[in-house]
């Protein structure tokens, strides 16, 4: 354990702990578009930058992404000093120029005063923050079928070639962490729609309604030893018999109590 | 055969000089960048086919050697005579025969194709009389020019290995990095951190497993100290690497290459095989216990691969991308090891230090700025190629002495130095001296080492959109402040030679720079906004110019400026008229020409055909 001083309190943490944690542990909010409770820390947004100093550093300060600095003995923490939130209201003036019109940037913007971007709004803008998180769900599930394409200015998320990714088992798991719903996807009926692929959705024996995508199935059971009956039924239907067992309990248990 | 003592070593370098005395003459032909470039390959042909053919005692074809850059790449082709040191400029196939006559059986000099001063055109037939040659120093360059590029008897001969050997037998790997520190070597990689510190806390920590990198990505446009080095020294990096490895105690050890330097790859598996072969480099290297590995992998072709992150990732195998990370790569780099990462030029100068101490070393250059700096000086100087001088020379020496001025002897403006993140220093710059603290004191830095010299025709506005476009276009787009706010920033420097822009602009564009500076993850996005940093401190005037009065004092912006014929001048020749693809100007034979306007594009194509200079920019 190491302790360190947060906005002027004295807190504990794990060493090694990254100040993000920390700083939510205490209530603080600071914005975090790129971190992702799946994946490791990026530090692409920069927007959880935070400033740092020691007693030792005679008066020298640092800018650091909390979600990627770890915790260490003495340090002392501002989250939100002037220049802090100069830097993040900048960074939101960037990002309203990239983001015009996504809700999230909006939001963040205007809490942090701005309702227009002060630079010249970039062509073709869309509700992408390049926060990355995507991506590395989608690595992290073990498939890599969707990667950042391309440098710079012109970075965006892709399938390789741009074309349907052969790799892509329909999970939805990108489509469910992206923070601003960018990724396009469509369940009808059986069928499950995403990056230009069709999938087949398993459906459920108990309620007749779809489960997971047959590829999805066929991976999980594979490589995560999940027993392929578990796909037969699906959350829903779990989460039923889950609910009708938890019911039995209580129901047996008031009964042991009155007796 | 192995050499396994350093008996051995120096029996065999013994062996290696007395064949070599028995070559009375030695032909140089250099084989560097900007020779190969123009048919350097060719020439060096022509002379083996000639000396095959002609008896001429002690000259054999193995007085022919194909060497790393001479340094005088403008004269190129070169071919230096030793030892007489005669060198000979702008040499073709057909000067051979008369070389091999004059020079080699007798001892004239061609005068024709000697170095001619510019201002009095006296004849300088001995390059270390050359002004250009004069004020450098060549440490890690220094036998670029003298031995054949890949043969690793011609390094052991003139001393090559021997610093390993003195440090693998003799020395211990504390006492090795206490003779770095203590000659204060700094990584000529950019950052100038002191290699024996970055080595020590690579040893200190605890690890089974350690790596040595060779940083050979050098992305800087026009700068190539470091392909000079790979390809026509290829054996000093390996040297160098290999001392380095033993000092924190790596087994393995890469080199990363640039995408572009196919030949460096060569040269450097040549050089890896020829010293594998003699037990120099592989398993029990000299017969002692200590075994390094090198490998080397071909770069990906991206600037921001040369950034040290994104360099071990892509050595890794990983897309080279720039982690975020707060833990030092000397703790955990490459494969989360603890890794020791240089720059080409940095491991070029260890040898030497190990062979000569660190005393030697810090008795050459600047306070603090032990040792040289090689660069590659372009632009608009009379003489470019590539120079190493002593750290603490000033900017004028460089500009003037070495490079015989400005091209034309037209006002100095600008130069420009730390590739294209780094600055530009000012006509009041030019006493400073070049070291890496004082460059980065007045808004530049040393960078790995080019070097570009800009004349009063140079506006400075342009060259802070070229560069920041540059940075747009190389940078990987993970972080916001450098993706957006060097998109931003280059926009507005658009805006700004396009007279659009407001004197509000200018603050908004530093006021931005300063967060990109705080708010980036790498350096690059660190160091981008430095294009239009430097330039605003030193050249605010010029900004002003285009925005208040818009106009481009230096006739480069072309949405500013006009071209109009000079009556007084113009005699009618019609070489403009000709040169136009645009038809926009006419006059007759004689009588003085007209632009129109409304048809003229503004290319140029006209200045540059007028003989009379009757074409003013407006
Ligand atoms: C964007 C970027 C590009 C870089 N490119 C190079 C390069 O091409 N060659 C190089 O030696 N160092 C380059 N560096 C510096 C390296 O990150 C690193 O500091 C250096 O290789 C360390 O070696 P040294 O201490 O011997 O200079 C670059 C840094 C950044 C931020
Ligand atoms: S698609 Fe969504 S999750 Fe992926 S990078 Fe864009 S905003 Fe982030
Ligand atoms: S500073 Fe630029 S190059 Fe470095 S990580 Fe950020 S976007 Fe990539
Ligand atoms: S959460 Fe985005 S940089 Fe830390």
């Amino acid at each position: 354990m190491v302790s360190l001083t947060i906005n002027g309190k004295v807190v504990r943490a794990e060493e090694g702990e990254y100040l993000l944690a920390v700083i939510r542990r205490m209530g603080i909010d600071v914005p975090a578009l790129c971190d992702h409770a799946a994946v490791e820390p990026y530090g692409g947004c920069r927007l959880c930058m935070v400033e740092i100093t020691k007693e030792s550093w005679d008066g020298w300060k640092n800018y650091v992404t909390a979600c990627l600095y770890p915790a260490e003995q003495d340090l002392i923490v501002n989250t939100h000093s002037e220049k802090v939130i100069e830097l993040r209201t900048s960074l939101l003036d960037l990002f309203l120029a990239r983001n015009p019109e996504t809700p999230l940037i909006q939001k963040l913007a205007a809490d942090h005063g701005l309702t227009k971007t002060s630079f010249e709004v970039v062509p073709e803008p869309n509700d992408c923050i390049l926060c990355g998180i995507c991506t590395r769900v989608c690595d992290e599930m073990g498939f890599a079928a969707i990667s950042m394409v391309n440098r710079g200015h012109g970075r965006e998320v892709a399938p390789p070639l741009n074309e349907a990714p052969p790799d892509c088992v329909g999970c939805l798991a990108c489509a469910q962490a992206c923070p601003t719903n960018y990724i396009k996807f469509e369940d009808i009926g059986t069928t499950r729609k995403i990056w230009g692929r069709e999938f087949e959705l398993l459906t459920c024996e108990k309620t007749g309604r779809p489960t997971i995508t047959r590829e999805f199935a066929a991976f999980l059971s594979k490589h995560r030893d999940i027993p392929e009956e578990y796909f037969k039924v699906n959350d829903e239907a779990h989460r039923d018999e889950l609910a009708s067992t938890m019911g039995r309990i209580t129901r047996w248990s008031v009964q042991e109590e009155t007796k | 055969m192995r050499i396994e003592s350093e008996k051995q070593l120096r029996d065999y370098r013994k062996k290696l000089a007395d064949a070599d005395k028995k070559l009375t003459k030695k032909i140089m032909v250099c084989h560097g960048p900007g020779c190969l470039a123009s048919g350097a390959e060719k020439v060096s042909e022509e002379f083996e086919k000639q000396l095959k053919r002609k008896k001429i005692t002690g000259v054999t074809v193995g007085s022919i050697k194909k060497t790393g850059c001479h340094s005088f790449c403008e004269k190129s082709p070169l071919v230096a005579i030793e030892p007489a040191q005669i060198l000979y400029t702008r040499v073709k196939v057909k000067d051979v025969a008369e070389i091999i006559e004059k020079s080699i059986k007798g001892d004239e000099i061609i005068e024709r194709l000697v170095y001619h001063d510019p201002h009095s055109n006296d004849a300088i037939p001995k390059y270390p009389d050359i002004p250009f040659y004069k004020h450098q120093t060549r440490i890690a360059l220094r036998n670029l020019g003298k031995i054949n590029a890949c043969d690793i008897d011609d390094y052991i001969r003139v001393g090559g290995y021997e610093a390993a050997a003195k440090a693998l037998l003799k020395m211990t790997p504390e006492g090795v990095i206490d003779e770095v520190t203590k000659a204060n070597l700094r990584g000529r990689g950019g950052g100038g951190f002191p290699a024996g510190r970055k080595w020590k806390s690579c040893r200190a920590v605890e690890s089974d497993v350690r790596y040595v990198v060779c940083n050979g990505d050098e992305g800087d446009p026009g700068a190539f100290m470091d392909r000079a080095i790979m390809e026509g020294d290829p054996h000093t990096v390996l040297e160098g690497m290999i001392i380095a490895a033993f000092a924190v105690g790596a087994k393995d050890g890469y080199i990363y290459v640039r995408e572009e330097y196919p030949l460096a790859v060569v040269n450097l598996q040549k050089a890896i095989e020829q010293a594998e072969a003699i037990g120099l480099l592989g398993d029990n290297i000299l017969g002692t216990d200590f075994s390094l590995h090198l490998h080397i992998n071909r770069g990906a072709g991206a600037f921001v691969c040369g950034e040290s992150s994104a360099l071990m990732l892509s050595v890794a195998g990983n897309v080279g991308e720039p982690r975020a990370k707060y833990i030092r790569s000397v703790v955990k780099g490459l494969w989360d090891k603890p890794t020791v990462l240089n720059n080409v030029e940095t491991y070029a100068n260890v040898p030497m230090i190990i062979a000569n101490g660190a005393d030697w070393f810090t008795s050459v250059g600047a306070p603090k700025n032990a040792g040289t700096k090689a660069f590659s000086l372009v632009g608009k100087v009379r003489h470019t190629g590539l120079i190493e001088v002593p750290m603490g020379t000033p900017l004028r020496t460089i500009i003037y002495d070495i490079g015989g001025g400005i091209l034309k002897d037209r006002p100095f403006k600008a130069v420009q130095t730390g590739g294209p993140s780094g600055g530009c220093l000012a006509e009041q710059h030019l006493d400073l001296s070049v070291d890496f603290d004082t460059l980065t004191k007045h808004g530049s830095m040393m960078g790995s080492g080019g070097m570009i010299v800009m004349d009063d025709r140079t506006c400075m506005v342009d060259v802070a959109k070229y560069f920041l476009s540059f940075l747009v276009s190389e940078s990987c787009g993970k972080c916001i402040p450098c993706r957006e706010g060097l998109y931003q920033l280059h926009k507005l420097a658009i805006a700004i030679s396009e007279g659009r822009a407001q004197e509000s602009d200018i603050e908004k564009m530093e006021h931005l720079s300063e967060m990109v500076v705080t708010g980036s993850l790498c350096g690059l996005g660190k160091s981008g906004p430095n294009p239009f940093l430097s330039t605003i401190a030193n050249f605010r005037d010029e900004y002003l110019t285009h925005i208040r009065d818009h106009k481009c004092s230096a006739g480069v912006c072309k949405e500013l400026i006009k071209y109009e014929i000079d009556a007084e001048k113009c005699d009618g020749c019609m070489a403009c008229i000709a040169a136009c693809a645009f038809n926009a100007i006419s006059g007759k034979k004689t009588k003085p020409h007209v632009i129109d306007q409304e048809l003229c594009t503004k290319c140029g194509a006209c200045v540059a055909a007028c003989t009379r200079e009757a074409i003013m920019v407006l």
